[in-house]
């Protein structure tokens, strides 16, 4: 399925991010190709979901250049900004769906914005999605009549109504039972499948990591450990990844004085 | 304040260059805020204003009796209405009602992400939720104000004929006389600004919601007693000029 010769469809170099005067990505480097389920993994605070926010142009990064089908989004004006917007579908860990729209508007938001096809038509193409996503029959609801699994699938919806080039994922699993989560990772893999998308998904699910991913980036404290396939990781003996992969506490060298400092409040 | 003007510039940016980069701001999204802010807001302007043209004549004819003036009560009315209380009433009243309605509503979805979830789709915020309130706030705040105009004059004369015996139609009569162009005039341009301040206070306190409920709380709290501090700052400084 994946395309390693041709030119990577998303190039990250050099990509430093901070909040405030707390740097949170310390320079990463990394090349997505084209169908290709890239899987980036990393604890809590590990940087991942800052990572997500610079790729997709939420945020601004101090340093470094993402290029995005070619294009840099660090420097691309805003027109070339919206015409990339139109090949790049999101879904985001709530769902993100607009709560004053029904789930049939909501999907149809994207090509309301972008194209100028008839209204019916718009109709017809956000209920195949939906019923791509296995929810037919349930696009006149609002999302708060929803359950968890299927805001998380209406928002896929969402996503790939306008056929992306790029999907991005910010924790597909997250809150979900075992079984729907291994629904929603056979979605996605019918996704690339049908339409070849390159994939990213951000998730700390090691399970769901293992069942869709081609390969493998591990972040931690701003930095990436390693990136490989699945089997490359499973057999590597980084000390921090097979932690990760164990479920491992991490090992934390307690300073007696600090420690002790920190219970009775004083600062210095 | 470098926010409110950059965001204002935007709004107008979308609102005259829109159609050209294929992002319109859309009409029927327009005209659901129009009727949102202004006609939704007729019953309680009708009543508020009624009830200030009642207190402006009661304490009229109270103090101009000492006078022995009453009949100038008409004049009074006519020039406070509509040079000061209609649009300050009117700012006021559309600062609590729909300055907080927006600080909620923009508030919750950025803490729900659906803003970040516009950007993604490509879809400008500015463009698809500011430019259409201001647009409907500048049209809908000026005509409520003349609204409110014409039922604080009319409960105005309510009360003037039934403590003075002066008819409706004499009481419209030195209306008319008594007041010009540019009473009214000063008025509107007055709830124009207003309509403004209420707008971009509200959405820069809603955009700028970090943490959750408690973050929606205290951004709508914060949009209404900004929103009218600002307006009757804004109305000081407008009437010391309109008067010089």
């Amino acid at each position: 399925m994946t395309d390693t010769n041709s030119l990577p469809v998303i190039e990250v170099k050099n990509l430093v991010a901070s909040y405030g005067t707390r740097e949170i990505l310390h320079g990463i480097d990394l090349d997505i190709h084209r169908g290709e389920i890239m899987v980036i993994m990393g604890g809590s605070g590990s940087g991942k979901s800052t990572f997500l926010r610079h790729i997709i142009g939420l945020n601004r990064p101090v340093a470094g250049s993402i290029r995005l089908l070619g294009l840099d989004i660090t420097t691309a004006t805003a027109m070339e900004m919206f015409e990339l917007r139109k090949k790049v579908g999101m879904s985001f860990q709530g769902g993100a769906l607009f709560t004053s729209m029904n789930i049939l508007e909501n999907i149809k938001m994207p090509l309301k914005e972008h194209t100028r096809l008839d209204d019916h038509t718009m109709d017809i193409m956000a209920r195949m999605k939906l019923e791509m996503v296995s929810l037919g029959g349930f696009d006149k609801l609002m999302p708060a009549q929803l359950s968890g699994g299927m805001i998380k699938r209406a928002a896929l919806a969402r996503a790939i109504i306008m056929d992306p080039k790029l999907l991005f994922f910010d924790e597909p699993s997250a809150g979900l039972d075992p079984v729907v989560s291994a629904e929603l990772d056979e979605t996605i893999l019918k996704i690339r499948g049908a339409m070849r998308t390159t994939i990213v998904v951000v998730t700390h699910e090691l399970e769901s990591a293992f069942r869709i991913a081609d390969r493998i980036t591990v972040l931690d404290d701003g930095n990436i450990l390693m990136t490989g396939t699945v089997d490359e990781i499973k057999q590597c003996d980084n000390e921090r990844i097979q932690n990760l992969l164990n479920r491992q506490v991490r090992d934390v060298k307690i300073d007696a004085d600090e420690y002790l400092r920190r219970l009775t409040g004083e600062t210095i | 304040m470098g926010y409110a003007s950059a965001l204002l510039v935007e709004c107008f940016y979308w609102l005259v260059r829109g159609r050209s980069r294929k992002q319109p701001v859309k009409m029927p999204t327009i005209a659901e805020q129009m009727m949102q802010i202004g006609i939704g807001a007729i019953p309680i302007t009708s009543i508020l204003s009624f009830t200030i043209g009642l207190m402006l004549a009661i304490q009229g004819i109270h103090t101009l009796r000492t006078f022995g003036a009453e009949s100038q009560v008409v004049l009074g009315i006519a020039l406070s209405v509509t040079r000061e209380f209609a649009p300050l009433i009117v700012g006021i009243l559309i600062a609590g009602r729909t300055g907080s309605a927006l600080a909620a509503r923009v508030g919750t979805m950025t803490v729900s992400q659906e803003i970040d979830a516009l950007r993604v789709i490509g879809v400008s915020p500015i463009r698809y939720m500011v430019a259409p309130v201001l647009l409907s706030m500048i049209i809908m705040v000026p005509l409520l104000t003349f609204y409110a105009d014409i039922v604080s004059m009319l409960g105005g004369a309510f009360y003037v004929y039934h403590e003075l015996g002066l008819s409706l139609e004499a009481y419209a009569v030195q209306t008319r006389d008594f007041l010009s162009v540019n009473d009214i005039t000063q008025g509107l341009m007055k709830s124009v600004v207003f309509s403004i301040i209420i707008t971009l206070v509200g959405f820069i306190n809603g955009f700028s919601v970090k943490e959750g409920a408690e973050g929606v709380g205290k951004a709508t709290t914060r949009s209404v007693v900004q929103g009218i501090s600002y307006i009757i700052i804004a109305d000081m400084i407008f009437t010391y000029f309109f008067n010089k």
